[in-house]
């Protein structure tokens, strides 16, 4: 059984023996950046070489991963019109990231040992099974930075890290950046702030400054200058 | 093994295909002489689909853009960085210089942010003005034409100011300000500052046939498929070659030394492949250096012979000194009024619309720092990618809200502060030292066997200084803007905030011009004093390097010493 097999069994598993995984949306998706051949995305071949090498790695175990699952979906829970961690493939973004940034794996591995002595202590089992309720319980005392309890720092630190990464594993996939309602990144046309936002923000386009600014009527046409260096338009 | 000699003879060789040896290969090509260009990176074309970043999405991309292998992350076109596998560099006594290099055509114009600002009159002769440093050989008006040349063959947009120091150009129009630029205009003009359209090397309009015009997409870092931004490959040498331009481009060819003859006169240069590893030389009657300052003062330091025991050109024993990096710093702050934005396509072009250029007199103004900066700044709605939600509701604290938490809030301020944040940077003029230099380490080599370079470079209270009005400027503005400044602000014990020099990637002044031979390495068109038929056309023979962007003026001088060498060429002086 690989270790992909192991996560899903252990999640299922845990399902199965009644500790019930709120969301499990983890499990949704087939289709894992791990899993499927890495596309080209302009990469020299030492580049190409190395990405294959980390995927070919492993550093972070199936527990370790079943237990981050069960974070992320914490840290984001699914909510109506939003994409699941699991669409978004939020684990194996971490996964992956651990590898390639290497100075996560310490504050990564240390803390989920952390977060489970807390839970082996207080619940006598590890964090991914204890129930909701529970782990809610052991989130609340870490969640916020200004806690100054000296006990809880490394935990506090770790759940800043991993909302960290669930956030840009999350808003940086094709699933979650469609909510952000991101719309850049293709061929437009600026032609300055929308008319309706200027006049929300009280601000206005001062003519003097207007006429340095292209019209966009003009931008094909080919470029010429007069003897002032002046561009001029035939019309 | 034996060096390979290639049997032909070309007029000149060129090292280097970024600005300065883009710009002799495009000139020299179209006077019909047979050039070999030196590139010790691969062969590049954003065009290239198996090449291309641009317009990439962040999950296309493992690490999300990440930069754990590419400086700038991964859809930054540069091959290379500040550390490159194999090709390492030494610091000396402590002192610390990163050197970033970018091993692919076109070199470092692939990426670069395309600010394309002249050198003023001022900026020539500063030491009239503050008794520092060195005056340059030539003045504003024996370049200006050429820069007139530069703007209409690659075009650049901007706008007529008139200010005395910031000479106008030939501009294409600008591109209007986005949001968060009307923001910075309304507070900059508050505290007293000028603000400008920026001058930048991008498309907003056609200039011919064979480039596309900007489509907007903010990427020109990327490098831009449609050839609407500047690049030394895109712009100089594929319109040579398709011209008919008698060039052999020998990729991925790192050379080590430039080779003379008994006479003293170069007979060409030697070079690894560094595809198999071997040594090959090449003959030409000329050779440009245009690998950078840096390498090209490697270059000439390692090219030592019985003739010339300290390297090459080296009589006064300037090579490699007076290295200069701009000076550099940043902040960020937090704009209330850009919470909870509108969201649509405010990509724009690649880096900023608008900026400040150099307003005071530091004599009339009773500055305790010489020479000045100008201020660049960015903000608005990016595309998210690595680092993206990383203290997501740390601004909660100026909202009166609690930091941190974790479920469906989260979402909420992730959008609630989209687009709120704006940074802004200073890029200052640093007084050329001798006491700032690279010199060859006699202890270590690259992996192609060339021994590298050692870096000596301190900063001096003039930067520290400058970097300290940088950072009250900085606050004057964000007051008026009501912003929430981010962090602490550098104190002495930080330099005030000042970067690594070499992090700001303008340094230059490793060979500079001068009229003295025992003052200088090369004659005002970049010519060697002590071998003529050697010419550098980087970075190397600035004398400074004013509050400019140094890529324009590197062209410039470029395009003036083509022209000298076809004019030598013909009266048969080298």
């Amino acid at each position: 059984m690989d270790r992909r097999e192991t996560l899903k069994s252990l999640l299922v598993g845990s399902l199965a023996t009644g500790l019930a995984l709120n969301s499990c949306s983890t499990l949704d998706n087939k289709k894992r950046v791990t899993d499927t051949e890495i596309k080209g995305y302009g990469r020299t071949k030492e580049e190409e070489k190395r990405d294959k090498r980390i995927l070919s790695e492993e550093f972070l175990n199936a527990h370790e991963l079943a237990t981050l699952a069960v974070l992320i979906d914490i840290i984001l829970p699914p909510i109506a019109h939003h994409p699941s961690t699991g669409e978004a493939a939020v684990v194996d973004f971490v996964d992956f990231i651990v590898k390639d940034i290497p100075k996560h794996q310490l504050p990564i591995r240390g803390g989920i040992m952390w977060l489970d002595n807390r839970s082996n202590k207080r619940f006598n089992i590890a964090f991914k099974s204890i129930e909701e309720k529970q782990r809610k319980e052991l989130c609340d005392e870490i969640a916020f930075p200004d806690v100054k309890t000296p006990e809880l720092q490394i935990g506090i630190k770790f759940f800043n890290l991993m909302r960290n990464l669930t956030l840009t594993g999350y808003y940086t996939s094709e699933a979650g950046m469609k909510t952000l309602g991101y719309l850049g990144n293709q061929p437009n046309i600026w032609d300055g702030v929308p008319e309706d936002v200027l006049k929300s923000h009280g601000l206005s386009y001062e003519p003097e400054w207007l006429v340095k600014c292209i019209d966009q009527s003009k931008r094909n046409d080919i470029a010429k200058w007069d003897e002032n260096g002046d561009i001029v338009y035939s019309t | 093994m034996q060096i390979k000699e290639n049997p032909k003879e070309y007029d000149v060789i060129i090292v280097g295909s970024g600005a300065g040896g883009g710009m002799a290969t495009n000139r020299l090509a179209s006077a019909g002489l047979k050039i070999a260009l030196v590139e010790a990176g691969p062969y590049f074309d954003p065009a290239n689909p198996e090449q291309r970043t641009q317009l990439r999405w962040p999950w296309e991309s493992p690490r999300r853009g990440a930069s754990s292998v590419r400086p700038f992350g991964d859809f930054d076109s540069a091959y290379g960085g500040w550390e490159i596998e194999g090709e390492p560099y030494t610091q000396k006594n402590g002192t610390k210089f990163d050197w970033f290099r970018s091993r692919m055509l076109g070199g470092r114009t692939n990426h670069w942010g395309r600010i394309s600002l002249r050198f003023g009159p001022l900026d020539f002769k500063r030491k009239d003005i503050d008794g520092l440093g060195e005056n340059w050989p030539i003045g504003y008006e024996d370049v200006k034409p050429y820069y007139d040349k530069l703007d209409k063959l690659l075009g650049v947009f901007g706008s007529k100011e008139k200010i005395y120091n910031e000479p106008d150009g030939i501009f294409l129009p600008a591109p209007k300000p986005r949001l968060h630029e009307l923001y910075y205009i309304k507070a900059a003009r508050k505290a007293g500052l000028p603000v400008i359209p920026s001058r930048l090397s991008i498309l907003t309009q056609r200039i011919n046939t064979d480039r596309g015009v900007c489509f907007y997409c903010q990427q020109c870092a990327r490098g831009c498929s449609v050839h609407a931004d500047f690049s030394s490959g895109t712009c100089l040498i594929f319109p040579a070659q398709k011209s008919g331009g008698k060039i052999d481009l020998y990729t991925d060819a790192m050379v080590r030394e430039v080779v003379v003859n008994k006479h003293g006169k170069a007979t060409g240069i030697s070079y690894v492949d560094k595809k198999d590893r071997k040594e090959y030389s090449l003959k030409g009657k000329l050779v440009i250096l245009a690998a950078s300052a840096c390498g090209s003062a490697r270059i000439l330091l390692n090219s030592k012979s019985t003739k010339y025991e300290n390297g090459l050109g080296n009589s006064s024993g300037l090579v490699g000194k007076y290295l200069h990096d701009s000076t550099g710093t940043s902040r960020m702050a937090f704009v209330p009024h850009l919470m909870n934005r509108k969201i649509y396509n405010e990509d724009g072009v690649g880096g900023l619309h608008v900026y400040t250029p150099w307003w005071k007199n530091n004599v009339k103004d009773k500055l305790d720092f010489p020479r000045g900066y100008h201020i660049e700044l960015w903000g608005g709605m990016s595309m998210p990618s690595y680092g993206f939600g990383f203290g997501v509701n740390e601004m909660n604290k100026y909202v009166g809200q609690r930091v941190g938490g974790y479920g469906e809030q989260l979402h909420k301020d992730v959008k609630r502060y989209y687009g709120s944040m704006i940074g802004l940077a200073g890029r200052g003029e640093c007084i050329s030292r001798i006491d700032n230099y690279c010199e060859i380490d006699d202890e270590v080599v690259d992996e192609w066997g060339i021994p590298v370079l050692k870096f000596h470079y301190s900063w001096s209270d003039h930067e520290r200084l400058q970097s300290k009005h940088m950072h009250d400027t900085f606050e004057e503005v964000y007051d008026a803007m009501g912003a929430q400044v981010i962090g602490e602000k550098p104190g002495i014990e930080k330099d005030y905030g000042l970067l690594n020099p070499g992090r700001i990637i303008h340094e230059v002044g490793t060979t500079r011009m001068g009229v003295n031979a025992k003052t200088s390495v090369t004659n005002s068109f970049g010519q060697l004093h002590d071998v003529p038929n050697v010419f550098v056309l980087d970075g190397g023979p600035f004398v400074s390097q004013a509050d400019k962007n140094p890529t324009w003026t590197i062209m410039a001088l470029a395009w003036r010493a083509s022209d000298y060498i076809i004019d030598e060429l013909k009266k048969q002086n080298i």
